[in-house]
């Protein structure tokens, strides 16, 4: 494999990649630095993507930015878990606080349509009672939004991505049928489905974004089991394979291995551009309007990073808030041993759901919490094994001959915000000479509560599915959002309601910084649905001259 | 330890539905790095191969992951994961020191290097590193046990089971592209999926899974 480093970008000169195509090309209109456009966005993943395709579709000029390289798929993904670490956000990044997580393959996402190209497909609605956990239930914060305006965009996201789900959902107020059928149950999924028959909680085939059928140019998943290593054959429904081709044919610019280090601001304090890192040198790309879209992390980072005279504290920071609330999501999990042959790598690796959790009020513990059948491949599984259990050795080998025995559940829980859990910058820089981030992290009080209650059900559940051998994952974390919360007030929020900042009238934020809560379920599809209600946003704003 | 999935070797699979071409440049490259320190010195390689064998062992006759290696290109591309504890140093940092700092412990205790301890010695330091039990000097501030948390078992380990050897030895199909799998219920295997022993029935099946 040829270092990132040493990769050309493929973006450029009229064309772009063909991600359905072995060496293909599609047109692709460009911009020179000179032009000003009318969005430059940075990140091209579940918020950036989605953006950049929709604003493109509404007649604006757009220049999205990836970090990392524009792979086609057929060509680029081995069937691999190591080598496709090349799918990750290797670079370096310090962990600290009670509770240190782990980033990289973890949750992180460098290439063109993000972390979406890696993700596990699981495409979930937030309980709609979680977008005012504050009022309604007790914990958390309200988001500025109504849940049924959500819904709306719910149902636009899963018609986009052809989601594959049960024919009736059991949690939740109604909502239309899936586009495709759900994916077969594996042996892991059906284990945990008569667990959770036994201990009285509900279950559901996952709404996955991999079609069951053929839609497009994508065939249907052959069921490899190597989602979270990227879909060699395209039937996974990423921001790469949906949103970015939508982009593109729009007339949408997508610049590939091209790293944002500042946004640019004017005496006045508007943003008048981005400077970013492309074939070896600094280049400045001038904007109407600039969309932070880097994650929780590379986002909040790239305001911090862009102080000036007139934003001493960074960009979009007078609040003090920019970094702060960082959240991740307990993924704490169970794990047993089957008689039977389970061989868990096979389909999709979370196949069943329990929302139970997430919809029962009747708890001791703040937040929410799914519970899905897991599918780890050999190098992570024996991570578990030695995280969790501390084995190595021939202790480890002995155990890890297992592997074709093994179920596991883990848990997505609802962590709750706490400004002391932040993004800050370190006095190290990177290769591109920007400083690189902090990531500090202690579960709260209301977090330890809900990982007790989680790990009891899934050993019960497990239990009663007639697992034995039984063990406990205490440590993992999945997913980031926070550090540019929504609100309605400007002293407590750093976006607005719209996802505008509140200090820099033509800077948006629009990835998982925004969320005020993380909600008890995966957040890709919560992301893609605020995406398309900035655009709507934007577009209405400019619509009345307001832009 | 028997052999749980007898004459299955997941290389078998190398030229069917199951590999595609971009996956055999990955693997073949993997197959070939050679068993010899391009990065680090003498001393430090004789220190990582006695640990390799400590943490992942592989007694039997199939040939070995040259694990000790794995790690010394990564270090010699200093191929970082995307994180760091802040209690470690940087990648090639933390394991010069670690690697120097088992040194200092085995002669401290042994009067010998950490390489030329006996298989019990060996191991009683390395279950020593991991209950953060080792601190001298040496360590400088970083807590042994991070060291052997995140760095020293996780990079070997993870070498070790991205080994087709490691794969043949679980039971584990190995890549999957284009061809996918069918069976998903309990108790059923594709037939490009290891058997499980222990029998001649297995073993006949094993012999199978490169002609399907």
């Amino acid at each position: 494999m040829t270092p990132i480093e040493e990769q050309s970008p493929r973006a450029a000169e009229g064309r772009a990649p063909d991600v359905f195509r072995s060496g293909g090309w599609t047109p692709m209109r460009c911009h020179p630095d000179g032009d000003t456009v009318d969005f430059a966005i940075v990140g091209t993943g579940a918020g950036g993507g989605t953006l950049a395709a929709r604003l493109a579709e509404m007649g604006f000029s757009v220049v999205a930015f990836d970090a990392g390289p524009f792979f086609r798929p057929l060509d680029d993904f081995a069937s691999d878990e190591e080598a496709q670490s090349q799918l990750y956000w290797n670079d370096e990044r310090i962990t600290d606080g009670a509770d240190p997580i782990k980033l990289g393959g973890n949750n992180s996402g460098k290439a063109v349509g993000g972390s979406t190209v890696h993700f596990a497909m699981v495409s979930l609605r937030f309980r709609p009672e979680h977008f005012k956990s504050r009022s309604r239930l007790g914990y958390g914060a309200d988001w500025p939004v109504d849940w049924r305006e959500m819904w709306g965009y719910y149902d636009q996201v899963e018609r986009a991505l052809s989601i594959s789900g049960p024919l009736t959902y059991p949690w939740g107020p109604p909502r239309p049928r899936y586009p495709y059928r759900p994916h077969p149950m594996n042996a892991c999924a059906q284990t945990m489905a008569v667990g959770c028959d036994r201990v009285g909680i509900g279950w559901s085939p996952m709404p996955l974004a991999t079609v069951s059928a053929p839609r497009g140019k994508s065939p249907p998943c052959v069921q490899r089991g190597f989602c979270r290593f990227g879909c060699s054959t395209n039937a996974k429904q990423s921001a790469l394979t949906v949103w970015i081709p939508r982009a593109l044919a729009a007339g949408a610019e997508i610049r590939d291995l091209a790293m944002v280090g500042r946004v640019e601001t004017d005496a006045s304090g508007r943003a008048t551009g981005v400077h970013y890192h492309r074939d070896g040198a600094w280049r400045f790309q001038k904007a109407r309007h600039v969309v932070a879209a880097g994650y929780a992390i590379e986002t909040p980072r790239l305001l911090l990073n862009s102080a000036s005279p007139q934003h001493p504290g960074g960009l979009a920071n007078s609040s003090g808030l920019v970094g702060r609330n960082l959240m991740t999501q307990p993924n704490q999990g169970v794990w047993g041993w089957m008689a039977d042959e389970i061989r868990f790598n096979k389909a999709p690796p979370n196949l069943c759901v329990s929302e139970h959790w997430n919809y029962c009020d009747d708890k001791d513990f703040p937040g929410g919490y799914t519970l899905m059948s897991q599918g780890p491949l050999p190098q992570e599984w024996a991570g578990v094994q030695l995280g969790a259990r501390g084995l190595w050795g021939e202790a480890l080998r002995r155990e890890m001959v297992e592997y074709n025995h093994q179920v596991g559940i883990k848990v997505v829980g609802e962590g709750l915000p706490s400004e002391d859990n932040c993004v800050t910058l370190t006095d190290e820089v990177d290769r591109y000479g920007l400083r690189i981030p902090r990531v500090t992290y202690g579960w709260t009080p209301g977090d330890k509560a809900l990982i007790e209650h989680s790990l009891q059900q899934m050993e019960a559940v497990l239990d009663a599915a007639g697992a034995t051998r039984l063990f406990r994952q205490t440590d993992d974390t999945n997913h980031l959002n926070g550090t540019a919360r929504m609100g309605d007030d400007p002293t407590t929020s750093v976006v607005d309601p719209d996802g505008r900042t509140w200090d820099v009238p033509n800077l948006w934020v629009c990835d998982g910084s925004i969320f005020p809560t993380t909600g008890g379920v995966n957040p890709s599809l919560t992301i893609q649905a605020m995406a398309l209600r900035t655009a709507d946003r934007i577009a209405a704003k400019a619509a009345r001259g307001e832009l | 330890m028997a052999d749980r999935y007898p004459g299955y070797d997941v290389m078998a699979k190398r030229d069917t539905l199951s590999w595609d071409d971009v996956t055999r440049r990955v693997i073949d490259a993997r197959l070939a790095v050679v068993d010899e320190p391009t990065w680090l010195d003498a001393a430090a390689w004789r220190t990582l191969v006695a640990l390799c064998h400590g943490i992942m062992p592989q007694p039997g006759g199939t040939p070995r992951a040259p694990l000790a290696a794995y790690v010394d290109r990564a270090l010699a591309d200093d191929r970082r994961e995307g994180y760091r504890d802040a209690r470690l140093p940087p990648l090639r940092e933390a394991w010069t020191r670690g690697l120097a700092a088992l040194d200092t412990e085995a002669n401290a205790a042994r009067g010998t290097a950490f390489a030329d301890l006996d298989r019990a010695a060996r191991d009683g330091l390395i279950g020593a590193m991991q209950r953060g039990e080792l601190a001298s000097a040496a360590w400088g501030d970083m807590p042994s046990a991070v060291f052997f948390a995140d760095r020293a078992a996780h990079d070997i380990v993870r070498a070790y089971y991205a080994h087709p050897r490691a794969w043949s030895e679980i039971g584990y199909g190995g890549p999957a592209s284009q061809r996918g799998y069918v069976r998903l219920d309990a108790g059923k295997r594709d037939p490009w999926e290891a058997a499980e022993g222990p029998g001649d029935t297995a073993a006949r099946a094993n012999a199978r899974v490169g002609r399907v």
